[in-house]
């Protein structure tokens, strides 16, 4: 009964909210590598993509709600996803169409792109405060629990609850869904092979034909996509504030890294690796040992390795290791 | 060579705004012909056969592809008139199946491409047995086979080869070669630069010898390997 109140607990407050973090991360470096992969930059505007496709969710969401418009049970954010990736995909589109084809013409070096994706990030970011203000902004609704810690604790008769939030929920299933679409299209359809011919070699892409405007255009749509529903449901799970999103940029860099640039695989694997390493490292293990500890060992302190204030020395320090000991990740990326 | 298939003609030109690396040379392949092009190191081989596909800046001459001028289109352009190329180094999709590679190859294609697919896997009979394993891993002279088989896909009427049997053993050598003359006598012309000039100009009907950019000795490949002079200065005696 201790061990089981004790494993309950874990997963109450360590695995099932790694998991959804870890799907919220893995989505935004699987936007990240596409860009990377296939128009060859580290896109530090990503963050604020996925807040600008957020935020336009959360301005249809309120605007649904308020015509009486909702999904019962499930969050009304759902319906307005589509107009996010809408708004997302435009607003990329036109950033490439007026930003990045003129540096793609002059085929400027990696990093000049990287210094201007911060500039782009700078505009866009303003964008979103201008539109929607700086401050966090609830959009959550319909039911909030699948299961709560109360109705937990009565089915099992265990003193410790494991709640599971609807917004977990949904981000697990989502994150299944988005990527097994994402491997099919990649893997099976003939734009996605091409993506991936000329992620691999542009000249021999070029040379088969393969039209590189087309290509762009669709990675942006995709990563729009993916931001936008990485973007909403980290909001749903943790609320939208913009500054966040801008602090997400260095887990999901991290998460992109670790699982070597470019390689889809890896993004989905980084990702888990980063937010299991931030949620156990940051938590604070007091409650877990008690029930498994004799009573004269009982810890007087939380038992926590490192403050929730310092969760994102975790990615960095992730980073770093991976750099020095494995650069080009644990999946082989593009780096070279 | 009263009316030669493919010609590029009085090239003369560089890569970019640099210096002319071609002067006046004349390179041309008649149908289902194969020519080789020799010559020593840094002679303009590769650029030679980069200019006849619209990858050089010519200032002068012209390029003819069935009596039609394409001396201004892109080499993308020139792919879509009949022009295969195999470039000599990153021609393949390494992180891409060997059929995807094929299927990509085929990417202009509007139509069913499934016979061509047969037709490359009945030329190189171990791409079908690899065709699900990614490119990147088979052997150097596989490699060059799936590279082939990309180039082939358009169904291209002029196939150029830049170096195929570059890095690969003598006797991967001797059966890419085979390959080669088997899609010659399908009709198709092939245009090759070629490091080992003994054996291409073996199986040549026309040989172009280049010498820092300037054609210095042009034959049939027969005659070439018969001719001191050549045999001397570029064959090793």
């Amino acid at each position: 009964m201790e061990f089981l109140n004790a494993f309950v607990a874990f997963s109450n407050f360590v695995i099932v909210p790694a998991i959804a973090y870890g799907s919220q991360l893995a989505l935004g470096a699987l936007g990240v590598t596409l860009i990377y992969g296939i128009l060859r930059f580290s896109n530090f505007a990503h963050g604020d993509t996925m807040a600008f496709g957020a935020m336009v969710t959360i301005l249809v969401t309120w605007w649904f709600q308020s015509m009486g418009i909702n999904l019962g049970p499930m969050p009304t954010a759902l319906l307005a996803l589509p107009f996010g990736i809408a708004g997302a995909a435009l607003l990329v589109l036109a950033t490439d169409r007026m930003v990045y084809r003129f540096y793609r013409a002059q085929k400027a070096a990696p990093v000049i792109l990287v210094i201007v994706s911060m500039g782009v990030m700078f505009v866009m970011n303003g964008l979103v405060r201008f539109i929607i203000g700086p401050d966090g902004q609830q959009f959550a609704d319909g039911e909030r629990f699948i299961i709560s810690a109360r109705n937990f604790k009565t089915m099992t008769g265990l003193s410790e609850g494991l709640a599971f939030r609807t917004s977990q929920a949904i981000t697990i299933v989502t994150a299944v869904i988005v990527v097994a679409l994402l491997f099919w299209f990649l893997n099976k359809t003939r734009t996605g092979k091409s993506m991936r011919a000329f992620s691999d070699n542009e000249d021999l892409a070029l040379l088969s034909g393969i039209n590189p405007e087309r290509v762009v255009a669709y990675t942006w749509i995709i990563v729009a996509a993916l931001a936008t529903i990485a973007g909403v449901l980290y909001g749903l799970d943790k609320g939208f504030k913009p500054f966040t999103y801008f602090q997400l940029l260095l887990p999901i860099f991290a998460a992109a890294i670790v699982g070597g640039l470019g390689n889809p695989l890896g993004a989905i694997a980084g990702g888990f690796v980063i937010a299991f390493s931030e949620v156990t490292i940051t938590y604070a293990y007091k409650k877990v040992l008690i029930y498994l500890l004799p009573e004269s060992l009982e810890p007087s302190t939380l038992v926590q390795l490192l403050s929730t204030d310092y969760k994102f020395a975790v990615s960095f320090a992730i980073l770093i290791i991976v750099l020095l000991f494995k650069p080009t990740g644990l999946f082989k990326g593009n780096t070279g | 060579m009263s009316n030669p298939f493919l010609i590029g003609e009085d090239m003369t030109g560089g890569y970019g705004r640099g210096a002319d690396i071609l002067h006046d040379c004349t390179i041309s392949v008649a149908k289902g012909e194969i020519a080789v092009i020799v010559g020593p190191n840094g002679a303009g081989k590769s650029t030679a056969m980069k200019a006849v596909f619209g990858m050089l800046n010519l200032h002068k001459g012209s390029v003819r592809l069935d009596g039609e001028d394409i001396t201004k289109l892109a080499p993308q352009a020139r792919v879509a008139k009949g022009m295969g190329f195999v470039p000599q180094t990153q021609n393949i999709f390494t992180s891409m199946t060997v059929e995807e590679n094929l299927e990509m190859g085929a990417f202009i294609r509007t139509d069913d491409f499934s016979n061509t697919l047969a037709q490359v896997y009945d030329l190189f009979p171990i791409l079908k047995e690899k065709r699900y394993q990614a490119a990147g891993e088979l052997s150097g002279g596989q490699r060059q086979q799936v590279a082939v088989g990309r180039a082939l896909m358009t169904k291209p009427k002029l196939l150029m080869l830049d170096e195929p049997t570059a890095g690969v053993s003598p006797i991967v050598m001797d059966e890419l070669f085979d390959r080669i003359i088997e899609v010659a006598r399908s009709g198709i012309s092939i245009l090759m630069v070629e490091q080992n000039a003994r054996q291409a100009l073996e199986i040549a009907d026309k040989g172009y010898v280049l010498v820092q950019g300037r054609n210095r000795f042009t034959d049939t490949g027969k005659a070439l390997l018969a001719d001191p002079e050549v045999r001397k200065s570029f064959l090793g005696g």
